[in-house]
């Protein structure tokens, strides 16, 4: 029983990272139908700025910002550079574009950062909590607290704010949204700047535990579609649930079954998926108008 | 494409295959060129998934590696013959491509991506963890399949690299004829109409997922067939063979030369695979190289080099 508490501890806290993955697709693929294979580079980013400007001296608050701002602006470039100029292009041009842009990130990262494990340390210390025969570690804390508020905010932005409005109109009908006189050109450089500092911020929380080079944005990636699907792609609370919820099933496979096949998990969960329910947990069955 | 236009395109292929060697310097070149073939192989299959259907796969490695440890493994512990292991490769990995696609390809266009990059992944991470079999990160010896002894028999004397420039390049030669045959083929059409629009293609009847189903099937036995020789001719696997970075250089190297065209796609497994030889600090950049071109040749030829150059050749527009 306490293994189990223990390995839901874990599950939450990867699913967390997971969710904020899948949030970041969820905004992006919401504005402009792109799936964007670039959003595990995102956290990947967030990570690697945080370490090696706090080792250049930055107080770490300052540090995280600073990736945080700089993805965000990176997201910006992507989405001006060359996501609005292939506009209209096949899905596979899109998907072309964007894992070949997942691809140069992580090799220049890989050479302006290096290829080694970094961390920095933890936001209040590495002293577990002890609940019911388990622990918890402050900042897993800082995770799921951080996914959770991420939620609760764009969840605001997206219902209480103008702006917000004009992404979810722009969403449902792009050519209608510009007729009311929505700039759809700045909704999509919103939605990839939003998307990239969500990613960031998911990096700056999880790499004291989870550690970050320069090569970990694939995986986290593909995870982060697997929870957006697992929850209905475009969906934010499904992104929310479908996160915790492979997060959930990783670290039960990984107690339970097997460690070294834990990533095989988001893999079999994509084609369940796919095989049982098209349409994820939350979402509606789509039809295509012609 | 005319009946014409094909045999003209086999016969430049044909003829580069045999007259390049007469510009070799040394045995080592028979080397790399049969690696591009090998290469331009695997991206022949890729231009019937992406070229002809308009799908994409994001993890084609996979299959590559599941035929490059057949060639080891099959030989090992069924005491089948290396050229058995190629068909048995072939066939699992036919079977793989067929579980895998018939839920996703009922789907749109990202969800094979995704479905596919999982794949991928999956099959290096089952390479890499099950030491006791596949020898682990390090890799492991693939049998010699006794070719060149049986040819020396014959009374002709090969050195390795000759042998796999030969082999390679015929496989590649028969891999482009039968793509070039699709591409008129009924099936050849139903394929590319889909691409067009899939809507427009169901109306005229074609029945949309099982013509992308087969489409992802090929492409997936080109690429095991294309990691046997690869295995063969090394003598040697890793799990690389089956890595992430493998199926972005596959996926690269047909968008590059061309995705909708054979001889494009020949192209660009050429480029790609000289240019390691060529800067040898290229290992360094490979990744963002590879991304840029990605994203290059998408905005600005999106299809690809060849056929740019050709149109411009003809010098029309469009």
């Amino acid at each position: 029983m306490d293994a189990l508490l223990q390995f839901v501890f874990s599950g939450l806290t990867v699913g967390a990272v997971y969710a904020l993955v899948a949030l970041g697709f969820t905004i992006i693929y919401n504005a402009s139908d792109v799936v964007n294979f670039a959003q595990g580079e995102f956290v990947m980013l967030g990570g690697m700025i945080t370490v090696f400007t706090f080792e250049a001296g930055l107080p770490l608050p300052l540090a995280a910002l600073a990736a945080i701002l700089l993805t965000a602006a990176l997201g910006v470039a992507l989405n001006k550079l060359a996501i609005e100029p292939a506009r209209g292009a096949p899905v596979v041009s899109l998907i072309i574009i964007t894992i070949g842009a997942s691809i140069l990130i992580r090799g220049a990262s890989q050479l302006i950062f290096d290829k080694q494990l970094h961390r920095f340390p933890a936001f209040s210390g590495d002293d577990p909590i002890r609940v019911l025969g388990a622990t918890i570690l402050p900042q897993s804390l800082w995770v799921i607290v951080g996914a959770v508020a991420v939620f609760v905010a764009l969840w605001l932005f997206f219902t209480r704010t103008l702006t917000g409005r004009a992404v979810l109109a722009t969403a449902n009908n792009r050519t209608a949204a510009q007729l009311v006189g929505i700039n759809t050109a700045w909704v999509m450089t919103l939605s990839f700047g939003l998307s990239a500092a969500i990613g960031a911020l998911a990096g700056v929380l999880v790499t004291p535990i989870t550690l970050v080079s320069y090569d970990v944005g694939v995986a986290l990636a593909l995870k982060g579609f697997a929870a957006a699907m697992l929850g209905g792609m475009g969906n934010p609370k499904g992104a929310l649930v479908g996160g915790l919820l492979l997060g959930l099933l990783e670290a039960m496979t990984a107690g339970y079954l097997s460690s070294q096949y834990k990533d095989a998990v988001a893999f079999l969960v994509i084609l369940g998926v796919l095989f049982v329910m098209p349409q994820g947990i939350f979402g509606h069955k789509s039809t295509e108008r012609v | 494409m005319t009946r014409r236009m094909k045999w003209i395109q086999l016969g430049v292929l044909a003829a580069l295959i045999v007259l390049l060697p007469l510009l070799f310097p040394s045995g080592y070149y028979y080397r790399v060129g049969a690696l591009i073939f090998v290469n331009a192989l695997s991206v022949v299959g890729l231009v019937i998934l992406i070229g002809y259907a308009g799908q994409i796969s994001l993890g084609h490695a996979g299959f590559a590696g599941i035929g490059a440890y057949a060639c080891a493994l099959a030989p090992e512990h069924l005491g089948l013959h290396p050229g058995l292991a190629v068909l048995l490769g072939a066939g699992i990995s036919g079977v793989m491509a067929l579980l895998i696609g018939r839920p996703i390809l009922r789907l749109k266009g990202y969800y094979l991506a995704v479905a596919t990059l999982g794949f991928g992944i999956l099959v290096s991470m089952v390479l890499t963890n099950e030491r006791a079999l596949t020898g682990g990160p390090d890799g492991m010896v693939v049998a010699d399949p006794g070719l060149r002894d049986l040819l020396r028999d014959l009374g002709l004397r090969l050195s390795g690299g000759e042998l796999w420039y030969g082999v390679s390049g015929l496989v590649l030669l028969v891999g482009a004829w039968i793509a070039l045959n699709l591409l008129d083929s009924p099936t050849g059409r139903a394929m590319r109409a889909l691409h067009g629009s899939e809507v427009a293609a169901a109306t005229v009847g074609i029945d949309v997922a099982a013509q992308k189903l087969r489409a992802f099937v090929i492409s997936a036995v080109y690429a095991s067939v294309a990691g046997s020789l690869l295995a063969l001719q090394n003598q040697y696997v890793t799990p690389d063979v089956a890595g992430f970075l493998h199926s972005v250089e596959m996926v690269t190297m047909a968008v590059l030369g061309g995705v909708g065209s054979v001889l494009g796609a020949t192209l660009g497994a050429a480029i790609l695979t000289l240019l390691p030889q060529v800067l040898t600090v290229f290992a360094e950049y490979e990744q963002l190289v590879l991304g840029a071109v990605m994203i290059g040749v998408m905005i600005f030829l999106p299809q690809g080099l060849l056929p740019s150059i050709a149109r411009r050749l003809r010098g029309t527009s469009e």
